[in-house]
């Protein structure tokens, strides 16, 4: 009978909006008032230029993200809403890192890169900026190793995320 | 042809077929009133004292008549002061449209006067909201917002105008029936639109396994009983939903916004639910093992401890809103949709059943109010409904309301107009005057309020002397802000913080002051005398009822208790 809120997990939410002013707005005001925590949000244009596309990673139990879903299709900028599973769906993020590098450390630091297939976009004599790509996961280790270096700076883009397979967003919420 | 985007908004309102709207002017909006003016005899402007009881007035107009309210305001302060009656529209899904103007764009964002970002601050208590920032897009903004507030579940949509849109001129097309119905409407799905013809059959198609396993366990079912709310006024669905608690032989519930749709004069039922329920409703919910769940949102209000409602049940929930399955009580089945074309789609697959033992353990429970015959709030209301008692009734929010629930035998939807999810009080007048409005036959409406909730909104005495809006305002007057004060006997130790009202101001000279009749009765028959003299002459008028200062809401559940564990009886 009660909704009783443990068994708390990570969700990726894919969300086909409307691109309009303040949709943005609306959908993270959603998120902020109805007590969601969200871990990552990316938001981008889609190869139609009237839908923008949001990437929205959240935490909560199974009850609460269906809340979550149903809450925004309520909005009427909203178009579809789709919860990747992770074994099902590709995500990745961007990060760039300004790292404290001078010359002793030039040369390990472009091991982790080789590594880690990350991209020097920037070297001066003291620091070095990086790009990174990957999931979750990678980038964490990535900044735990660059953190015995220094990290001067750091910019991430939020997950964004596809599901595997042919299959695109439905609209079907009768159930 | 060509015409200013004030014109537009006037031209669409007529397409609309609003009659009706009510406001208060300012210089944002100054382009709007012009055409207002030259418009006067197809669109009759009602002038209030303030915008908030503006919009409770549109509010009101549109729950007494289920068409579309429409509020207008200026910008900043105008617009600012209707954010309380927005909230309360969408709290109880009231389709409102309210219109403000801004400053113009090319001032927009530099702090001008009077300008403020209301389409930002409503963003959370409207279902839609615009901000128009051409006149080309006006027009069929103005459509989509009327098509938003009232489709689906209803609810308040906000189109802010800036003051250089209201100017600009653009060509005009006037539209008219299913050329009105906008766009947008094709990207909801069905379920949660009121289908008709050939959408109605593919809903029926989708809906079929549910209804399927719906009347199955209807069938299974011992003990079931109907909770009814709101969503079968909005819907319509009473007589469907009477018609399925004859064939299912079960005892009906209903919220504060579901009362009316079952008649209180039916055997089946048992009265409002919740912290003020009845006995019979409180423990009939308890002890039932099917809740039929129809156009309701499990309120908190409501359910008492939400992990001990309804323990025994199955619960099948019908909603248009999906977000409310699963929101506060988990569900064994669900069926989104209009609640009419549900249950009537339902009424197909039942067979008639027979609960004979538990329509009587259920009807067992019904409160015998007795009385001491002393002047007390049970009394009065009772008297007036013995006087009419198919009158629109509005509600303040408090003590007054809550007796009014409980004891104005309630028969038929639409005839309690009161904020029920907001819980605003100052809401009464307004709305009020709005439901008066609303009234073709022009009958009188009557406005139960507190001495606390009137004096959040007695400035409008003005507005319904001056139309002669039908009102009869009944003050309970018991000096205090009773429901805070009987918070405090119960659960502060009789420690009256803040509550006590002993400071007018005299409401007879209040009524006279503004050249209304104004009558103080301290019993029955005076009341009645009153109340039947103020019914015949259908005029606005104050009666002030003297009532004892700790006269108290009962029954009562505690907050956060289960729903059959009475702390007053």
């Amino acid at each position: 009978m009660y909704i009783n809120n443990d068994n708390s997990q990570r969700y990726t939410v894919g969300v086909l909006v409307d691109n309009e002013p303040g949709v943005l707005s609306r959908v993270s005001g959603l998120f902020f008032r109805r007590g969601f925590n969200i871990d990552s949000l990316a938001v981008g244009t889609t190869q139609d230029p009237e839908v923008s596309r949001i990437t929205i990673v959240v935490r909560g139990d199974e009850a609460k993200i269906e809340q979550l879903v149903q809450q925004l299709y309520k909005l009427i900028c909203v178009q579809k809403v789709q919860v990747m599973k992770p074994r099902n769906s590709v995500e990745r993020q961007l990060l760039l890192v300004k790292v404290k590098a001078d010359v002793t450390e030039r040369e390990g630091l472009m091991r982790l890169v080789d590594i880690f297939k990350a991209k020097v976009l920037d070297v001066t004599r003291n620091s070095m900026v990086l790009q990174i790509t990957g999931d979750n996961d990678k980038i964490a280790s990535l900044l735990s190793l660059l953190g015995d270096y220094g990290i001067l700076e750091l910019v991430r883009t939020g997950m964004v995320a596809l599901e595997r397979g042919d299959g695109v967003m439905t609209s079907d919420i009768f159930d | 042809m060509k015409l200013n985007g004030a014109a537009i908004l006037i031209e669409c309102l007529i397409e609309q077929k609003v009659g009706t709207v009510f406001g208060f002017p300012g210089g944002a909006v100054l382009p709007i009133y012009d055409e207002l003016y030259k418009r006067a005899d197809r669109i009759n402007h009602v002038l209030t004292a303030h915008e908030q009881h503006a919009g409770h007035a549109a509010d009101g107009y549109a729950r007494a008549s289920g068409k579309t309210g429409v509020c207008i305001a200026t910008s900043g302060p105008g617009a600012t002061n209707l954010v309380t009656a927005i909230a309360t529209a969408y709290m109880d899904s009231t389709p409102v449209v309210f219109v403000t103007g801004n400053v113009p764009q090319s001032l927009m964002g530099t702090d001008s006067f009077q300008e403020a970002d209301i389409s930002g601050m409503t963003m959370p208590i409207t279902k839609h909201n615009y901000l128009v920032t051409s006149v080309e897009r006006l027009a069929e903004t103005i459509r989509e917002a009327f098509y938003i507030a009232s489709s689906g579940r209803p609810g308040p949509v906000l189109i802010d105008i800036p003051k250089d849109v209201q100017l600009a001129e653009t060509e005009y097309v006037a539209l008219s029936g299913e050329a009105l119905i906008p766009r947008l409407s094709k990207k909801k799905p069905l379920a949660q639109l009121r289908p008709e013809g050939e959408a109605l059959e593919q809903y029926k198609t989708k809906a079929e396994p549910r209804l399927e396993k719906a009347a199955q366990l209807i069938a299974e079912a011992h003990r079931p009983l109907i909770y009814c709310g709101g969503g079968v006024t909005l819907s319509g669905a009473q007589d469907a939903m009477m018609q399925l608690a004859d064939r299912v032989d079960a005892p009906i519930v209903a919220t504060l916004m579901g009362l009316g749709a079952a008649p209180a004069s039916s055997k089946r039922m048992l009265g409002m639910l919740g912290m003020h329920g009845t006995h019979a409703a409180n423990i009939a919910m308890q002890r039932c093992d099917l809740l039929i769940a129809v156009g309701v949102r499990f309120s908190d209000r409501a359910l008492g401890d939400a992990s001990k409602f309804a323990p025994n049940a199955k619960v099948l929930h019908i909603d248009i809103d999906r977000a409310e399955i699963n929101k506060n009580v988990s569900t064994t089945l669900h069926i989104t949709g209009d609640a009419k074309i549900v249950l009537e789609l339902l009424l197909a697959r039942v067979s008639q059943k027979q609960h004979e033992q538990w329509m009587q353990q259920a009807r067992s429970m019904m409160d015998d109010y007795l009385s001491d015959g002393h002047f007390e709030p049970r009394r009065i209301l009772r008297s007036m409904a013995a006087t009419a008692p198919d009158m629109t009734v509005a509600t303040d929010v408090g003590q007054h309301q809550m007796w009014t629930a409980q004891h104005f035998p309630f028969v038929h939807t639409r005839q309690l107009i009161s904020s029920g999810g907001l819980g605003t009080m100052g809401f009464g007048l307004g709305a009020a005057m709005g439901a008066a409005k609303s009234d073709e036959k022009g009958r009188p409406v009557a406005l139960v309020t507190g001495d606390g909730s009137f004096r959040m909104n007695l400035t409008e005495l003005s507005t319904i002397a001056y139309y002669n809006i039908p009102v009869i305002v009944v003050i309970f007057n018991n000096g205090t802000l009773g429901m805070v004060r009987q918070w405090q006997t119960l659960f502060f130790g009789h420690r009256y913080s803040q509550t006590t009202l002993d400071r007018g101001p005299d409401f007879m000279k209040l009524a006279d002051a503004y050249g209304l009749e104004g009558t103080r009765v301290d019993n029955l028959d005076d009341f009645d005398a009153a109340f039947k003299k103020a019914y015949a002459a259908g005029k606005p008028c104050i009666i002030e009822c003297m009532l004892d200062i700790d006269e108290m809401v009962a029954p009562m559940v505690a907050p956060g208790s289960p729903i059959d564990s009475f702390c007053l009886n």
